[in-house]
């Protein structure tokens, strides 16, 4: 059995997974280092450096035999934060390269198959709702600020989504659990990776708000209660839609 | 801006919208070239009311001052209550406002009608108007148009609105004579006849001319009250199959009457909102659309109200046992649609999945089929021990036994009605 340890990117990944075939690692496990607890003394050890050239030459490959869509599940299931995601993505790219003339993610009766068409659909899930659960609060420098904290790391996902939507206004979310964000400053979006006093700021930007803030925030709250009708009060199908877990970032539940 | 006048302007006129329930934000498809906003086919729902219901647009009236009296609406003429008027700049501000926190997709605009049909209409078309040009905005737009307004406004509003709607409201004229004596079914049917020639136009002179303006590219839609008076089912689902076949309807709503006010022609005030039967019709709707079922399929004259406790599919499959077991291998696409249980959805994985390996029933689970339901009607190359009761009487009450609907309400009329 051999241990592929690589450094958590996806780049990362694929490199592993290029070296996996390369070095005809049959029984191989491939561990983000930062996951890595030595346990299997009789394991060997195969450090692997992310290499863009070898994870394109993954891509191209599987490209070829999935299609863009393809790549776009596998890169699902990698933002999944899965703990088996290492295995589930070489576990379909072997099954790829052994039928390459068929799109074998439709294989919805293989085990391995069905369990990454299920972590897409999550992934997916939440990617959506995360484009409609964002609120934006604007800010005295004219910036609309929101913090999120999905279960998925759908940030990457939800770019151009905002990109193309929000492009006469200078907008920032901020994923509160990976502390990392995306800034958009009229011509470009861009990942940001705060300090740690920063981060504080960003939690809590009350202080920071616009004048006016306040006040649309009360008016779409008055807005949403409004618009409910009592008589069909059913508030178990709204929590089935509207999951507790997202309240605290919704404008409208506080 | 006064904030508090603002503040009880909104609260009226989004309590007199909200009964419309026409108001998705599907089917739009607006790019943004640097300006504000986009809409996407698929659209999005930013919240979910208490009663469960999407909030994807701004939904308000302009006012709900109104001159006629409709028996079933709340803004109306004799109904006394509270009054209020937005001005067009008031619209704009909240929407843009709304749209750059991400609270919605875009605007639903209705109107009581304050004066003529024109007046109100030209109003409408002024608050999207100022959106598209001043703004810049490329989100959603929703204008409900006023029966009896001119085709030049008509015109106009289309060009400017994603999606143009005139509410029925109630299905049969008859119906429509005794609850909105001010209103005529023809009146409402002219503005709909127009739009939908405009669209047809437009798609014509599309394949000559590429820059056309659009019109109402997310096309139409309409709303009609169910429960208020005593159509069938089959009734309103007839007359929703005529929309959508004759006036190429993107959408038909079904809003279950709530009661609002106390009138010897409507149900009376305590009668509950008939929430089952509404879902029911939704269902029934949903059939026709991606199903492949026709209208008198769904319902025969002979029963013509749509079964309470089982979900139309799962009825029809319960009359026409002779059409089941399916062979899930075999059997095409048109046929594994019927199977209750299996969404198009299961459907498209079905298909796929059985060219790489015979499928059974644990492989139909694990792809999201609602197995306790397909079971019995489905057929495999090995034996399916479920379809010996296929034949059984009871097999009704044994698919009752393992369901449980997220509609049961312990004081809905509706259930003990069978
Ligand atoms: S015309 Fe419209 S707003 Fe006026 S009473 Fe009738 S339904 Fe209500």
């Amino acid at each position: 059995m051999t241990i592929l340890l690589y450094d958590g990117s996806f780049e990362g990944l694929l490199t592993s997974i290029f070296e996996v075939f390369e070095y005809k690692f049959d029984d191989a496990e491939i561990i983000s280092s930062a996951n890595y607890q030595q346990k299997d003394f009789f394991a060997e050890i195969h450090e692997v450096i992310s290499q863009k050239e070898k994870a394109d030459r993954v891509l191209k490959k599987l490209e070829e035999n999935l299609g863009k869509e393809g790549i776009r599940n596998l890169l699902w299931v990698y933002l999944s934060e899965r703990k088996d995601l290492e295995r589930l993505i070489l576990s379909a790219v072997r099954y790829s390269i052994k039928n390459p003339k068929e799109n074998i993610l439709q294989d919805f009766a293989h085990p391995d198959i069905i369990e990454i068409s299920k972590i897409c659909k999550s992934v997916g899930r939440e990617r959506h709702r995360m484009t409609a659960f964002v609120r934006f609060e604007k800010l005295q420098d004219d910036v609309y600020f929101s913090k999120i904290e999905p279960d998925f790391n759908v940030l990457p996902l939800i770019l151009n989504h905002f990109k193309n939507r929000y492009q006469d206004q200078k907008w920032m979310i901020f994923d509160l659990k990976r502390n990392y964000g995306i800034f958009y400053d009229l011509e470009n979006a861009d990942f940001f990776y705060p300090e740690e006093h920063q981060i504080l700021q960003l939690r809590n930007p009350k202080n920071l708000h616009h004048d006016e803030e306040k006040k649309y925030q009360k008016l779409w709250q008055r807005y949403f209660f409004k618009t409910n009708i009592v008589e069909r009060k059913n508030i178990k199908l709204h929590i089935q839609w509207l999951p507790k877990r997202y309240w605290k970032y919704l404008t409208e539940k506080n | 801006m006064d904030f508090a006048r603002i503040q009880e302007k909104l609260e009226i006129l989004a309590d007199a919208a909200k009964y419309d329930v026409s108001c998705s934000s599907s089917g739009g498809n607006r790019k943004n070239n640097g300006g504000l906003g986009n809409s996407h086919a698929s659209g999005i729902c930013h919240s979910y009311t208490e009663d469960g219901r999407c909030v994807s647009l701004l939904k308000i009236l302009l006012t709900n001052h109104c001159i006629f009296d409709c028996a079933y609406c709340v803004s109306r003429k004799s109904n006394d209550i509270k009054r209020a008027a937005f001005t067009v700049e008031e619209v704009v501000d909240l929407t843009i406002n709304f749209y750059r926190r991400n609270y919605i997709e875009g605007l639903f605009l209705s109107s009581g009608i304050f004066k003529d049909a024109d007046t109100t209409m030209e109003r409408l078309v002024r608050v999207a108007k100022k959106l598209r040009t001043e703004h810049r905005f490329n989100g959603y737009i929703h204008l409900k148009s006023i029966p009896g307004a001119s085709d030049e406004l008509m015109k106009e509003a289309g060009l400017y609105a994603d999606r143009l709607s005139i509410n029925i409201e109630i299905p049969t004229e008859k119906g429509l004579k005794l609850l909105a004596p001010d209103k005529s079914h023809a009146e409402m049917m002219k503005p709909m006849d127009f739009v939908k020639n405009e669209l047809i136009l437009y798609k014509d002179e599309r394949k000559i001319f590429k820059k056309v303006p659009k019109f109402a590219p997310a096309g139409q839609s309409t709303q009609m009250i169910v429960g208020a008076t005593n159509e069938t089912d089959l009734k309103i689902i007839k007359v929703a199959n005529h929309f959508y076949q004759n006036f190429n309807l993107k959408r038909v709503y079904y809003s279950g009457y709530v009661p609002v006010l106390e009138d010897s022609r409507l149900p009376s005030i305590h009668s509950q909102v008939p929430m089952q039967r509404e879902n029911r019709l939704y269902q029934a709707d949903w059939l026709m659309r991606f199903y492949g079922f026709r209208a008198d399929e769904i319902l025969e004259n002979t029963n013509p109200f749509l079964d309470l406790e089982v979900d139309p599919k799962l009825a029809w499959a319960l009359r026409n046992r002779e059409k089941f077991p399916v062979n899930i291998n075999t059997a095409p696409k048109e046929l594994i649609l019927r199977v209750p249980g299996i969404g198009t959805k299961s459907t498209g994985k079905i298909l796929m999945a059985r060219r790489f390996q015979k499928l059974n029933l644990e492989h139909l689970q694990k792809m999201g089929v609602a197995v306790n339901r397909a079971k019995y009607f489905v057929e495999f190359e090995s034996e399916n021990i479920f379809n010996r009761l296929l034949d059984e009487q009871n097999l009704r009450k044994i698919l009752l036994s393992g369901m449980k609907s997220k509609f049961q309400n312990p004081f809905s009329q509706q259930l003990s009605l069978f």
